[in-house]
């Protein structure tokens, strides 16, 4: 499988979205560069909003996460509950 | 106290399918090919615009609110950064070369990104791909802007940036970025969506933002980094939309496959000769390295594009076939960049150098095929002539290619040692190309490419001199003449780094800074 990834931008608001990400995706991969970390993901990657919820105590809206992201790789797809990045091959 | 009871929200999916197909109405006294006159000729067959989708479901009421507060985080960096003099923070004053270079030929691209998608977003029969061309067209703008906003605080205080969009449009290198916006602008919408949305946006763009992005941080120039990051958070909806436009076409019909692949190949090479400049900026101009254009390549594209052209494959698309020739160049593109810009500093609106020992190690190292043996010498030689006072600045103007406009500077794809030429006899005319791929783009659309304003012709042609210029007057300077064009001063805004007055400022500026005079 080919990898896909998710690179945010290094700040408060997305630690613990990254801590949610790393519980729901054990096969996940953190590369922490300057101001920026890339996650990266064999296959399939997805992000959970309750996971966030609950680190974060508060409800999550996913759409938030457009403030921060700096880029990905992958097919994309997103509902109220999850975003998902996957390659089909 | 009431109690508030919270109203039943629509999810996602219904929401988005509400604010992108629920606002579309059939005309009924025009006709769709009156209103959306540009959908056919292209030879592109969509039977079902509804199958398009934004993964993301991004609908303009959100939109507006998370742009909002991307626009809000920036300034209120900018404003820091102005107020706490962040541009004496930076590693070295080369690197404000890098933000000359960002300034002219990549933010007047963001201004001409909004008016494509704007274009494009208005050829387009379907409601999902027109709502995602308007944002995409509000955040090109909103590139363009910011951009200007964050680099003006230099501007105030080093040359080269005081008028670059006049620049862009006149200067000998800024038309290799230019031409390329200009020629996908002038494509039909499919062919603009697979230029820039996906070849540009989904295959390259790693390559211009993230180096560009993580040189500013590893070079403490915070502003440019702010702008990067709350511009490449909109490029990753860009991405999406690039990626879902391609499947979304070739989904609709086979008959698609044969002309997306024929767009692919044509506009990744365009792009990557483009990126020519990122190279150079990354291997030469920051002064605190990141990564090598070479390991930037392989991951962001080698990696991460052939992990893309996997997942197309089940579509009968494969990877562009101009990636051979690419591989090969990987050892030598930025090298053969720079070493054209030392050579023409003086008509260039940025200053240049020689690495010096620490970094041609670096280099060595970065590129051990091929540096030791065919750029360390000529850099030495260089080195050793400018100490003995013999610095060359070359004022003889190179051919250019027809269609990427960059001079006929690359050597053979596998020999390092000769330099590529190739050309075509088109209507009585001979014209000239870098590659077999500039060359096979131009024979596929001759009549488009002879079109092409190349600087140096139109210098020759006397048309780059202001007006009232006389150049059949004794002792007459073309360069001086043209310099003067381009709003450049001689002597300020070009030449080498070590005699300019950016380097001079900043060590004075840094060392008030730091002491009390």
């Amino acid at each position: 499988m080919s990898t896909v990834f998710l690179a945010l931008q290094t700040n408060e608001e997305t630690r613990p979205i990254i801590e949610a990400i790393l519980q729901d995706n054990p096969n996940a991969v953190v590369d922490e560069q300057p101001a920026m970390v890339k996650i990266n993901a064999d296959g399939r990657l997805v992000v959970r909003r309750e996971t966030i919820e609950e680190i974060i105590g508060r409800e999550y809206d996913l759409q938030e996460m457009q403030v921060n992201m700096i880029t990905m790789s992958g097919n994309l797809d997103q509902t109220d509950d999850e975003i998902t990045l996957f390659w089909k091959s | 106290m009431d109690m508030q009871v919270a109203k039943k929200k629509l999810g996602l999916k219904e929401r988005y399918a509400v604010m992108t197909r629920g606002l579309d109405w059939t005309p009924s006294y025009q006709k769709m090919e009156d209103i959306y006159p540009y959908i056919a000729y292209e030879g592109i067959k969509i039977h079902d615009w509804d199958k398009w989708e934004d993964p993301f479901r991004l609908t303009m009421d959100a939109y507006w609110k998370y742009q909002a507060e991307k626009e809000r985080k920036l300034y209120a960096i900018i404003d820091a950064f102005n107020q706490n003099n962040g541009h004496l923070n930076v590693t070295d004053a080369r690197y404000i070369n890098t933000v000359k270079l960002f300034i002219s030929g990549i933010s007047p691209l963001e201004y001409v990104a909004h008016r494509g998608f704007a274009h494009a977003g208005r050829a387009f029969p379907g409601p999902g791909p027109r709502v995602a061309c308007l944002m995409q067209s509000l955040d090109e703008i909103r590139h363009a802007q910011t951009q200007v906003h964050s680099i003006s605080n230099y501007n105030k205080y080093y040359n080269g940036m005081h008028d670059f969009h006049h620049a862009h449009d006149r200067v000998w290198f800024l038309s290799v970025p230019k031409s390329f916006f200009d020629d996908a602008i002038t494509a039909g919408p499919f062919e603009f969506m697979v230029s820039i949305g996906f070849s540009f946006e989904y295959v390259l763009t790693n390559l211009l933002f993230v180096p560009f992005v993580s040189g500013a941080a590893y070079n403490g120039d915070m502003g440019t980094m702010t702008f990067g990051f709350s511009a490449q958070s909109d490029e990753a909806r860009h991405m999406t939309l690039g990626l879902e436009v391609i499947k979304f076409i070739l989904e609709q019909d086979p008959a698609n496959v044969p002309i997306v692949q024929r767009w692919i190949d044509k506009w990744t090479w365009r792009g990557y000769r483009v990126l020519t400049l990122v190279a150079m900026m990354m291997d030469y101009m920051l002064p605190k390295r990141t990564m090598s254009w070479k390991e930037a390549w392989e991951v962001y594209f080698e990696e991460n594009g052939g992990a893309l052209f996997k997942d197309l494959a089940r579509y009968g698309i494969k990877m562009p076939k101009c990636a051979e020739q690419i591989a090969l160049e990987k050892d030598h593109l930025s090298h053969q960049a720079w070493s054209t810009f030392y050579n023409y500093a003086a008509a260039a609106n940025f200053h240049t150098w020689m690495p010096d020992e620490d970094e041609m190690a670096w280099l060595a190292a970065k590129y051990p095929n091929s540096f030791d043996k065919h750029y360390r010498p000529r850099y030495e030689f260089w080195r050793e002539q400018a100490a003995k006072g013999n610095r060359f600045y070359n004022k003889t103007l190179p051919m250019l290619c027809q269609t990427c406009q960059i001079p006929m500077i690359f050597t053979e794809p596998g020999d390092a040692t000769k330099i590529c030429y190739r050309e075509v006899d088109y209507k009585g005319d001979k014209y000239h190309f870098c590659s077999d791929h500039c060359k096979e783009i131009f024979e596929h659309e001759p009549e488009k490419y002879v079109q092409a304003w190349l600087p140096v012709h139109q210098i020759y042609q006397g048309n780059c001199f202001p007006e009232g210029t006389d150049p059949t007057v004794e002792g007459f300077d073309p360069l001086a003449a043209v310099l003067k064009y381009y709003n450049l001063e001689h002597g300020r805004d070009n030449l080498d780094f070590d005699i300019s007055e950016d380097k001079k400022n900043f060590a004075e500026w840094r060392g008030q800074a730091t002491k009390n005079i």
